[in-house]
C-alpha cells in the first residue's frame, strides 16, 4: 500500500501546534491584501510524526546499508557532527549579529579555512559556496575574472577531459566559457598529445577532476598542469575526489590554481537525500583578490591572555556575492567537527583504507566484470556492466538487482567513456565483511546474468516498489498533491 | 572510531590485491610530492572535540539569550521539536539524492510532498526541489527568464527594494552573460517602482522583479507591474517572505509568472545564515525552462503510486555544456524540514503565525512611533517589518541597546547611503510583549526621548 499524502491525510478543523494568546493589542490587518485561506493540510502532532516515519521507512540509507556510489563518497556520518551542529549558541545566531556576539562562529569558520587550506596546499579559501557545482561555478567565474584583470579577452574556452566530473561542462558554459572535450588515452589518463593540440591562446583553463572518475590517478599530472600553464590558462580542480588524496599529496603543490572541495562527501557532513552540502573554495595567492565575498580573518591578533578578534574581509576585486549570507554554517560546523578528532595522522588514514578498500573491492571482482583499465585505482573503480556472451543484459538490471540483495547499487551511466558503466566507491568506513558480501551478490549477479537473465532484468523484486513508469512522469507531470475535494 | 580495519584485515587485503603495504598503491602519485607533511594538530577523541566545540559556540551570544529584533532576510521563528527530530532519522539524512527511486520513496514523496505545498502557499502551478537559497532562486530565476525567450530578450530590470544581498548574487551569478543588462531604477520611495519601470521596460525586457514585502517591509500591489511587463511581452517574478503569505494574497493573484523566495522561516533554525532554502515556483508552461530538480508521481510495475525524479533532460548530468544551471546537490534535509513545518501548522498554524508576526511588528512600531525623535518611516501598509528615523546616531544607539542585551534591528545606511540613521526593525511571533515594552523602554533611556 503506497503511503498517503499529507493532503489525503488531512482532517478539517484538526490542529497540529497551538501558539500563545497574543498579548499585545491588536491592529487592523490591511483588507486589501488578505487571501481567503492558506490551501494547507490539518494534521495532528502524530499524524506527522507517524506519515514522515513512515516515509523514512521506504529510504535506503549509509545507516541501513552499504551505499558504493562512485564519486559521491557515501562514508559514515558520524553523530558527534549532529550534536555540535546543534548547541544553541551556534543554531540561534542571526547572520547579522553584531560582531562582538559571534566570535565563536568565526572562530569557526576561521579554523576551518586554515584547516582546509594545510590539506589541499592552498593560500586562501572561501566557504561561501553552497554545494560542489556552486563552487565550480565560483572557480568558474575567478577564472574568467584573472584573465579580464590581465586584459587577456581571447580566452574563451575551457578543456574539459572525458573523464571529469558531469557538473563541469554546464558550469562553464553558466561561467561564459566555450567547452573543448578531451579524450582518455589507454592507461585512462588524459591524452596528453590531444591536450596539447587544444591548448592555445583561447585557452582559459583546464578543469581536471584527479583522481578522475575513472578512479585513476592522472600519472602525468604534472606534465599537463604545465601544458596548461605555458599555453596561459588556469587548472582547476574538482575536488569531489578528494578522498583519495588526504595526506597522500596536496593539490596545491602539484600546481593545481583553484579547487573546490565538498564538505558532504570528504568530511563526512550527510547527504541528506540531497543536500544541504557545502562546496568551500581554495586558490593559490595570484587568485585570492578574486575570491567571492565575505571571507573571515583576523583583525586584531590575540594573545595568551586574549583571543584574536576576527570579522569579515573583502577581497578587492571579488567576483561578487554568490549567495546570501555567509555560507552554509551549519555544515562547516560538522567539518570542523571531524577534523578535530581526525588530526593530521586521521587524514591520511582515510585516504589510506579508501583507497585499500576500492583496490580490495576491485580484486574480488576484476575476474567477472571487464575492468576496462587495469590498474591500481584510487577510492574508486569502474567496471562495465555487460557482457560479450549475455545479450539483453545491462548496467541498469545490475543496479536494480543489487537491490535484492540489499545493498544501494553504484553509480550507473557514468562516465560516458565506459561502456555501460558501474562506478565503485566502498570508502574507509565499510568493513571487510561488508565489502566480501558485496562481492559476494556481484559475483552471484554475474552468474544469473548467465543464466537466469530474466531475475535482473525484471528486478527489484524484494524492494518496497518495483521499477516505475518514468515516461509515464514526464508525459503527464504531476508535480503537485490533488486536493480531497477540491480536484 | 570510524575505521574499521584490524591489522590481520589489512594484511589479508593487501594478500588479496597483491600488495605488501598500503604505501604501495599510491605509486601514481608524483614522488616528489607523495605523502606531504600536514602542518596540523594531533586528533582528539569525541570528548574533547565535543568540548572545544562548545567553547567556540560559547563564545557566542545566541539569539535566544537576548532580545532580537533583526530580520532583514533571516527569521527567529519558533521551530516546533518535532521538525528537527524527525529529520534527524538516519534514513533521511543518510540518504543521498534519490536516483534510485524503488529503495528511495521516502525522500521522493517528501519533496513531492514539498512542492505542493509551496505551490498552494504561493499560489502557483508548480514548485521544483530547491535551490541553495533566497538569493541562487532570485538569480536562477533571471537565467530561466533569459532562456525562455531564447537569449532573444537580455534586459532585466530588478527592484531596488529587493534584499541587498539578493541583487549581489544576482550580479555575481549574470555576470559572464554579456548580453544581459541589469537596470535598477534610481527611486527612494517603493512605491514609485510601479511608474518608474514605465520607462525601462522595451521589447527587450525578459523578465521584472520586485520583493513582496520588500526589503523596507512594505506591502504592494504589484498588480499593474505584472500587466506592464506582460504587455511588453516580458515575465514578472516576485521574491516573497513565505510566512507573510499565511495572510497575505498570494503573488500568484498579481499574475506572477515566477514565484520564489527564501525557505529559512518556514522551520529552519538562523544557524548563522545557513544552510538555509531557495524555492522556486512557476507556471506550468515555463517549467521546461526551468532549473533545479523535479518530482513527478507516477506508477511502479505493480501500478503502484509513487514518485520519481523528473524532467532530468533539462539537468547538467544529461545536458551537460547545454544546461541552463549546473546545480546538483541542493537543499535536500531543509526541504523536508520545511515539509514537515509546514504540515505541522497547517491551514490554522501557518495564518496564527502570520497574524502574531503582524500584530507584534505594528505593537512596537507604534510604541516607538510615540517616542520623541523617532518615526515609522513606512508609508504602504507593512507585515513584520519597517523602518524606523533615529533622532541620533543609530550605530550608537545599537551599541547602547547591546549593552542592554537588545539587538535593534538592521542598521541601513551601509546599502542606501541616504537612508542615515535609519535602522530596520522586525517583529516574530516570538517576541513577548514584556520584551517589546522593554525595548521602547531602553530606546527613550538611551535617547533621553
Amino acid at each position: 500500500m503506497a503511503e498517503s499524502t499529507v493532503y489525503e491525510l488531512s482532517s478539517e478543523g484538526r490542529l497540529g501546534i497551538k501558539f500563545p494568546t497574543l498579548d499585545v493589542p491588536e491592529t487592523e490587518l490591511p483588507i486589501n491584501f488578505l487571501r481567503d485561506e492558506v490551501p494547507l493540510p490539518e494534521l495532528s502532532e502524530l499524524d506527522v510524526i507517524r506519515h514522515f516515519t513512515n516515509l523514512s521507512r521506504l529510504n535506503y540509507s549509509i545507516d541501513g546499508g552499504f551505499y558504493p556510489l562512485g564519486s559521491c563518497t557515501m562514508k559514515y556520518n558520524p553523530r558527534i557532527n549532529e550534536v555540535t551542529a546543534r548547541f544553541q549558541r551556534f543554531t540561534c545566531t542571526h547572520p547579522f549579529q553584531p560582531a562582538e556576539t559571534v566570535q565563536g562562529n568565526f572562530a569557526v569558520m576561521y579554523l576551518l579555512q586554515e584547516w582546509l587550506k594545510e590539506i589541499t596546499g592552498f593560500d586562501a579559501a572561501s566557504l561561501q559556496p553552497a554545494a560542489g557545482a556552486h563552487g565550480e561555478f565560483t572557480g568558474g567565474l575567478i577564472i574568467r575574472a584573472y584573465h579580464k584583470s590581465r586584459n587577456d579577452d581571447q580566452r574563451t574556452k575551457i578543456l574539459i577531459p572525458d573523464s571529469a566530473h558531469g557538473t563541469n561542462p554546464a558550469t562553464s558554459s553558466m561561467s561564459g566559457f566555450g567547452i573543448v572535450n578531451i579524450p582518455t588515452d589507454n592507461r585512462g589518463n588524459i591524452d596528453l598529445r590531444a591536450l596539447d593540440a587544444a591548448c592555445d591562446k583561447s585557452t582559459a583553463g583546464l578543469m581536471l577532476t584527479n583522481p578522475n572518475t575513472l578512479g585513476l590517478f592522472e600519472e602525468n599530472v604534472l606534465e599537463i598542469i604545465d601544458i596548461v600553464h605555458k599555453a596561459g590558462g588556469l587548472v582547476y580542480g574538482d575536488g569531489a575526489n578528494l578522498n583519495a588524496l588526504l595526506g597522500i599529496v596536496k593539490p596545491g603543490e602539484l600546481g593545481f590554481d583553484i579547487m573546490h572541495l565538498n564538505l558532504h562527501k570528504t568530511f563526512s557532513t550527510p547527504h541528506g537525500g540531497g543536500g544541504p552540502g557545502s562546496g568551500p573554495i581554495v586558490v593559490a595567492n595570484y587568485l585570492a583578490d578574486f575570491l567571492p565575498e565575505p571571507i573571515v580573518g583576523v583583525i586584531e591578533e590575540g594573545n595568551d591572555e586574549i583571543p584574536p578578534l576576527y570579522g569579515f574581509v573583502y577581497p578587492k576585486n571579488s567576483i561578487g556575492r554568490m549567495k546570501s549570507f555567509h555560507g552554509h554554517f551549519g555544515i562547516i560546523v560538522r567539518a570542523l567537527t571531524y577534523l578535530l578528532m581526525q588530526g593530521k595522522d586521521g587524514l591520511r588514514e582515510i585516504s589510506d583504507h579508501a583507497v585499500l578498500n576500492a583496490n580490495y573491492l576491485m580484486s574480488l571482482l576484476k575476474n567477472h566484470y571487464t575492468l576496462p583499465f587495469n590498474r591500481t585505482c584510487m577510492h574508486e573503480f569502474v567496471l562495465e556492466g555487460i557482457w560479450e556472451d549475455v545479450h539483453g543484459v545491462h548496467a541498469l538490471d545490475i543496479a536494480k538487482r543489487l537491490m535484492d540483495y540489499g545493498f544501494h547499487p553504484p553509480t550507473n551511466y557514468f562516465p560516458l567513456n565506459v561502456k555501460e558503466a558501474l562506478m565503485i566507491e566502498p570508502t574507509e568506513t565499510e568493513n571487510k565483511q561488508t565489502l566480501d558480501l558485496f562481492a559476494d551478490a556481484m559475483l552471484a549477479i554475474a552468474n544469473e546474468a548467465h543464466e537466469t537473465p530474466d531475475l535482473l532484468t525484471s528486478a527489484p523484486h524484494n524492494t518496497p516498489f518495483k521499477r516505475f513508469n518514468e515516461v509515464k512522469a514526464a508525459k503527464d507531470l504531476i508535480v503537485c498533491c490533488s486536493i480531497p475535494g477540491k480536484n | 572510531m570510524f575505521i574499521p580495519h584490524t591489522d590481520k584485515e589489512r594484511q589479508e587485503m593487501l594478500k588479496t590485491i597483491g600488495k605488501d603495504s598500503i604505501k604501495d598503491l599510491f605509486t601514481d602519485i608524483p614522488q616528489s610530492k607523495r605523502f606531504p607533511t600536514l602542518d596540523l594538530p594531533d586528533g582528539i577523541s569525541e570528548m574533547e572535540a565535543r568540548k572545544q566545540m562548545s567553547i567556540l559556540a560559547d563564545a557566542n551570544n545566541s539569539c535566544d539569550e537576548m532580545i532580537n529584533f533583526l530580520g532583514a532576510g533571516a527569521y527567529y521563528h519558533y521551530v516546533p521539536a518535532a521538525v528537527d527530530l524527525l529529520i534527524q532519522r538516519g534514513d533521511f539524512f543518510t540518504a543521498y539524492t534519490p536516483y534510485q527511486p524503488e529503495i528511495s520513496q521516502g525522500t521522493l514523496q517528501a519533496i513531492f510532498e514539498f512542492q505542493s505545498l509551496i505551490a498552494n502557499l504561493t499560489g502557483m502551478e508548480v514548485s521544483n526541489a530547491s535551490h541553495y537559497d533566497g538569493a541562487t532562486a532570485a538569480a536562477e530565476t533571471c537565467i530561466s527568464a533569459y532562456h525562455h525567450f531564447r537569449k532573444k530578450r537580455g534586459n532585466i530590470i530588478l527592484s531596488p527594494f529587493i534584499h541587498p544581498h539578493y541583487l549581489e548574487t544576482i550580479r555575481t551569478y549574470l555576470q559572464s552573460i554579456s548580453e544581459i543588462e541589469i537596470r535598477i531604477p534610481d527611486i527612494s520611495n517603493p512605491i514609485d517602482f510601479k511608474d518608474a519601470i514605465r520607462k525601462l521596460v522595451d521589447n527587450k525586457t525578459a523578465l521584472v522583479m520586485a520583493q513582496y514585502p520588500d526589503f523596507l517591509g512594505n506591502i504592494i500591489n504589484y498588480s499593474s507591474v505584472s500587466s506592464f511587463a506582460h504587455e511588453n511581452g516580458a515575465l514578472f517574478a516576485t521574491i516573497v517572505y513565505p510566512i507573510a503569505l499565511g495572510i497575505l494574497k498570494p503573488p500568484a493573484d498579481m499574475n506572477a509568472d515566477f514565484v520564489v523566495g527564501e525557505g529559512q522561516s518556514l522551520g529552519l533554525p538562523l544557524n548563522f545564515g545557513g544552510p538555509y532554502l531557495g524555492f522556486f515556483t512557476t507556471r506550468k508552461e515555463l517549467i521546461r525552462k526551468t532549473s533545479g530538480r523535479i518530482v513527478g508521481e507516477t506508477v511502479d510495475e505493480d501500478g503502484k503510486r509513487g514518485y520519481v525524479l523528473t524532467l532530468t533532460a533539462r539537468e547538467q548530468h544529461i545536458r551537460r555544456g547545454k544546461a541552463t544551471s549546473n546545480i546538483c546537490t541542493n537543499q535536500g534535509l531543509n526541504a523536508l524540514a520545511v515539509t514537515i513545518y509546514l504540515s505541522l501548522l497547517g491551514k490554522h498554524g501557518l495564518k496564527e503565525v502570520a497574524y502574531q508576526c503582524y500584530q507584534k511588528a505594528h505593537y512596537i512600531a507604534s510604541q516607538i512611533d510615540k517616542i520623541k525623535g523617532f518615526k515609522v518611516l513606512n508609508k504602504q501598509p507593512f507585515f513584520n517589518e519597517f523602518v524606523i528615523q533615529c533622532p541620533s546616531d543609530a550605530k550608537e544607539i545599537q551599541n547602547n541597546l547591546l549593552e542592554k542585551g537588545i539587538i535593534a534591528g538592521y542598521n541601513l545606511e551601509s546599502d542606501y547611503p541616504s537612508k542615515k540613521n535609519q535602522l530596520l526593525i522586525a517583529a516574530t511571533e516570538q517576541n513577548t510583549r514584556e520584551d517589546i515594552d522593554y525595548t521602547v523602554n531602553s530606546l527613550r533611556e538611551v535617547t533621553n526621548g
